[in-house]
């Protein structure tokens, strides 16, 4: 039954609820601090929830739209934990809005709704109407600051987001035409039965497996769908940067790495000739990514290529995944973990960086020379989350590096790993010069660089798990490869 | 009976370095004398193991001290650690030079709290890196080494310090990462991380080339040793690190790439080594003489000793790729002998710059007059270092080419050994002119006020001089540990 069916989406519900109650109570309360607090709980509520359906592993809800399976959970989790971090690291960066604040906290909970529905969807159609959902929210939210390049930015996303909207509808309906279904299961069944070998010889399936990866493409910044990351990042607000680096980009990788395995991944042809387009795609993005960081002088934008560079590490394991004939959980874990990972220490990164420019207004990296005199605690902060994007113990960033290049070189993709860990001696570069011009030289001014107590929870709670994971990553490991269990496979 | 003594060796610096970070606003003082109590209580407990460890012949080709626990599940590794003849004196070598460091460093004023923090956190993964026998363990403590150094050149450091830390920074990424694409190959090969299991098993693979993977495997350690042409990082890091970064950096850091070699590669894949031995012999033929010949040319006084130590790191690559038992334990006592050296003589320039504000060798003269103590010391140091007998230096270098000498493994030994021997008369050539330049000629009266070393500066380069003599008359309460570690190693290429 529909209604007996309405508790797998709970979460997302009591979130929805929760962004509705903002929006009433910002139109009778004077006191805005109640807003953020209101949002916290809503997304505590929700991953309450979402806990609470962790038993009902691997089954479909509403005729086969939703799954709720343990990968999806899972990232459920990542999206609200993020959002948390993002509300907290917002609440005094919503002061440079003078008005709306009510309505910036519900449209950041209606894109995580968005976007928790993206990760759990298991039917193309579903996929695309939660992927408006959170893209839509989204656009909004990066234009908030309405100034110039914030609204700049905003357009730009707007224009190149609907591109690449529809060249995935397009690649979307080209699969359609071919299988005859729109449900991942029921495409995945039509491969396995198929009269088709080699995507070569069916001009249909290889147009409709390209556009989809390049509709994704977008949404996860692969080269050569990148070129919005740097403007958007740098004109949106930055708690929104920070939230569309991580929670934005883990459900892009989520779906993707859903679509991929359980309609095309089988049989064996169909999942080794997607590896090698994304393992070369792979190759570029880390590539581009890094190197064109290397000349960056805003901070926020220098984070812009930075994402993109991590980007095109997840993706050697998407690559390695697609290279593996069976018992690819390690490897899916891998790419688990890495998101992970990666999402504490780039929401870590810009919580120090939002504390920082509160006070000194400011994101050029000149101006953050010597900030380790100026607050010793945000910049120590920075650099541990700069130690562990470089990929450095004793931080996540280097367990998880090793956990994905591993699947990689078992993989026998050895190559792309050793252009992988090329690019991570680049990163180091990019990297070390922000940790060096805020340990280094003079500051401009004496003045101390504090900031309030929600940021420095939220920063703490993303330093303590970094370097917690790069010490005994075992729990971790544990709970990722909990939440490799994905439905229909 | 496990006392887990290894774990308390590398982890008492680190929980130094947190009672350090929590205390609020330290002074000075406090910070130096915590840095000092827990370096020596690693330093005390590294000697007591080193007496508790079993020389006994059934022990060889054994680990000592072994713990092991399961660390990450999903990809097999543990915190795995144990120390074997080869290990154990460096792991000496290292908590003794962490005690001096932190001496060295006793007036040390610019933001000393952090100071004493990066020093022994170089100190922990140093040691971390020696005592490893799982590979992720190993790659882990390798690449933290990395950030205190940074830090340590880049704020304390003079000169060009930034740039330095940064050529510092990758070329050691650089060659770490490639060490990962190895590290991840063997694990494809072999499914384990373990050390021990890994040493004498015969690898076979379609999935890479053994060659491919040797040299994988040993292009991060040839840039640490370092070897000639990876060298280049090494006279800036070292002429621009502060005094005790310099000293460590010689002392200990160098020292994990000829151990990384003889652990890793020639272990695990001895065929190979024997295979590309005569390579590996003249780029350490040359980096002995070029870096002799270079240092001879040098004006600034640590960047001669920066230069010295290229020269002396190549008898390392020679002794270990003449593939022989004797050549082995030679190598290993001359990384030991080369620690104490050159760490003494980092410190004695660290004194006379602080004394008299400059490290060129043409603004110096006569001191000999004005600070009778440290020329004594330094003049030591200096005659260790070019092989006097009767120092440790002399034992090293004479056990290092006997070995390489008689080796028969690789063709043409003796021609590689004959030409390295003529290092040792350049060494002796630069270190009696440098000796000579500074200390002895016309005094000059503007160092007429400098002092002599104080008592703390007494206590570090005196406990120096006391390991350098000690080991030089009785060799044998290394060597014996030595013969022990590379017993195994030797019988695995079949000498």
């Amino acid at each position: 039954m529909l209604i007996d069916e309405m508790k797998y989406i709970t979460p997302e519900i009591s979130l929805l609820c929760f962004a509705l109650l903002i929006v009433v109570v910002d139109l009778f309360v004077t006191r805005k601090g109640v807003l953020p607090i209101l949002s916290v709980i809503g997304a505590l509520v929700a991953a309450f929830f979402t806990v609470g359906l962790w038993g009902n592993g691997g089954i479909s809800a509403f005729n086969n739209m939703i799954a709720i399976d343990q990968f999806g959970l899972f990232f459920k989790l990542l999206i609200l934990a993020s959002l948390v971090l993002v509300v907290m690291a917002s609440n005094k960066y919503v002061l440079k809005f003078e008005k709306f604040q009510g309505e910036y906290y519900a449209v950041l909970m209606l894109s995580a709704i968005g976007l928790m529905l993206l990760v759990s969807a298991v039917n193309l159609i579903t996929i695309y109407v939660s992927l408006e959902l959170s893209s839509i929210s989204l656009y909004a939210l990066v234009s908030f600051l309405k100034d110039k390049t914030s609204s700049e930015a905003g357009l730009k996303y707007l224009i190149l987001g609907a591109v690449a909207s529809a060249i995935l509808l397009y690649g979307m309906a080209l699969t359609f035409g071919l299988t005859g279904s729109t449900g991942l299961t029921a495409i995945a069944d039509y491969f396995r039965t198929s009269p088709v070998v080699g995507a070569v010889s069916s001009p249909l399936l290889l147009t409709g497996l390209v556009l989809i990866i390049a509709g994704f493409g977008f949404k996860i910044a692969s080269v050569p769908f990148q070129l919005w990351v740097p403007d958007v990042y740098e004109g949106a607000p930055t708690p929104i940067t920070a939230y569309l680096s991580v929670a934005s980009k883990a459900a892009g990788f989520a779906v993707i790495t859903r679509i991929l395995m359980t309609a095309f991944g089988q049989p064996d042809w169909l999942h080794a000739e997607w590896a090698i387009i994304i393992a070369v795609l792979a190759a570029l993005t880390m590539t581009v990514g890094n190197v064109t960081a290397l000349v960056q002088t805003n901070i926020k934008r220098l984070f812009g290529y930075s994402s993109i560079a991590q980007a095109g590490y997840l993706m050697v394991g998407l690559a390695a995944m697609g290279m593996a004939m069976e018992g690819n959980a390690d490897i899916r874990s891998g790419i688990i973990f890495f998101l992970f990972s990666y999402a504490l220490t780039n929401l870590g990164a810009f919580i120090a960086i939002i504390a920082i420019s509160n006070k000194i207004n400011s994101d050029q990296i000149a101006d953050y020379t010597g900030m380790g005199k100026r607050s010793p605690l945000l910049a120590g902060a920075l650099t541990l989350f700069l130690v562990s994007l470089t990929g450095l113990p004793p931080t996540a960033g280097l367990i998880a590096k090793i956990y994905i290049f591993n699947g990689a070189v078992d993989q026998g993709l050895l190559w792309l790993v050793v252009i992988a860990v090329i690019n991570s001696v680049i990163s180091a570069f990019y990297y070390f010069r922000v940790v060096k011009i805020m340990w280094m030289g003079e500051p401009a001014s004496q003045d101390k660089v504090t900031s309030s107590w929600p940021e420095w929870t939220a920063l703490a709670v993303c330093c303590v798990m970094v370097v917690v994971i790069g010490v005994a990553p075992g729990a971790f490991v544990g709970l990722t490869q909990a939440a490799v269990k994905m439905f229909g496979i | 009976m496990n006392l887990n003594l290894l774990s308390w060796i590398i982890f008492l610096p680190i929980i130094g370095i947190i009672v350090i970070a929590v205390l609020p606003k330290p002074g000075q003082k406090t910070v130096k004398w915590i840095a000092l109590s827990f370096a020596l209580a690693s330093f005390l407990i590294s000697i007591a193991m080193f007496w508790m460890f079993d020389r006994s012949g059934s022990a060889i080709g054994h680990m000592q001290f072994e713990e092991k626990i399961a660390w990450i599940p999903a990809i097999n590794a543990y915190y795995h650690l144990g120390v074997d003849g080869l290990s154990i004196p460096l792991v000496i070598l290292m908590t003794f030079l962490g005690v001096v460091s932190v001496l060295v460093s006793w007036k040390i004023q610019l933001r000393p709290k952090e100071y004493f923090i990066w020093i022994l956190l170089l100190e922990s993964s140093i040691l971390g890196v020696f005592c490893s026998l799982d590979l992720v363990l190993f790659f882990l403590f390798w690449e933290l080494e990395l950030i205190p150094m940074y830090f340590l050149i880049s704020i304390w450091g003079s000169g060009r310090k930034e740039y330095a830390a940064n050529k510092y920074l990758i070329y050691t990424l650089v060659g770490s990462s490639f060490m990962l694409a190895g590290i991840l190959s063997t694990y494809f090969i072999t499914h384990t991380f373990d050390l021990t299991a890994l040493a004498g098993i015969s690898i076979t693979s379609s999935f890479i080339p053994l060659t491919v993977l040797f040299f994988l495997l040993i292009v991060g350690f040839a840039i640490k040793l370092p070897v000639f042409p990876l060298h280049t990082w090494l006279p800036d890091a070292h002429t621009n690190a502060p005094t005790a970064a310099s000293v460590i950096l010689a002392g200990a850091l160098l020292k994990m790439g000829g151990y990384g070699m003889i652990r890793l590669c020639v272990s695990m894949l001895p065929q190979i080594a024997v295979q590309y031995a005569p390579v590996m012999c003249t780029l350490a033929v040359i980096g002995v003489v070029y870096g002799a010949a270079v240092t001879m040319r040098q004006t600034d006084l640590k960047r001669l000793i920066a230069y010295s130590s290229v020269s002396h790191m190549g008898y390392v690559l020679l002794g270990i790729f003449a593939l022989n038992q004797v050549s082995l334990a030679g190598a290993s006592l001359q990384m030991f002998s080369h620690g104490v050296i050159t760490g003494l003589l980092f410190a004695m320039v660290g004194l006379v710059y602080d004394k008299t504000h400059t490290r060129d060798l043409n603004n110096l003269s006569g001191l000999a007059r004005q600070m009778p103590i440290i020329v004594v010391v330094f003049s030591i140091a200096g005659l260790a270092s070019l092989g006097l007998p009767g120092t440790v230096g002399f034992i090293a270098e004479f056990i290092t080419f006997a070995g390489s000498f008689a080796s028969i493994t690789i063709a043409g030994m003796k021609i590689f050994t004959l030409i390295a021997v003529t290092g040792v008369v350049v060494t002796a050539g630069y270190m009696l002119w440098m000796l000579q330049r500074v200390f002895y000629g016309y005094p000059l009266d503007k160092y007429n006020g400098v002092k002599d070393a104080d008592a703390v500066e007494m206590i570090s380069t005196f406990s120096f001089v006391a390991v350098i003599m000690a080991v030089g008359i009785y060799p044998a309460v290394l060597t014996n540990v030595i013969n022990m570690g590379v017993a195994p190693i030797a019988r695995l290429i079949g000498m």
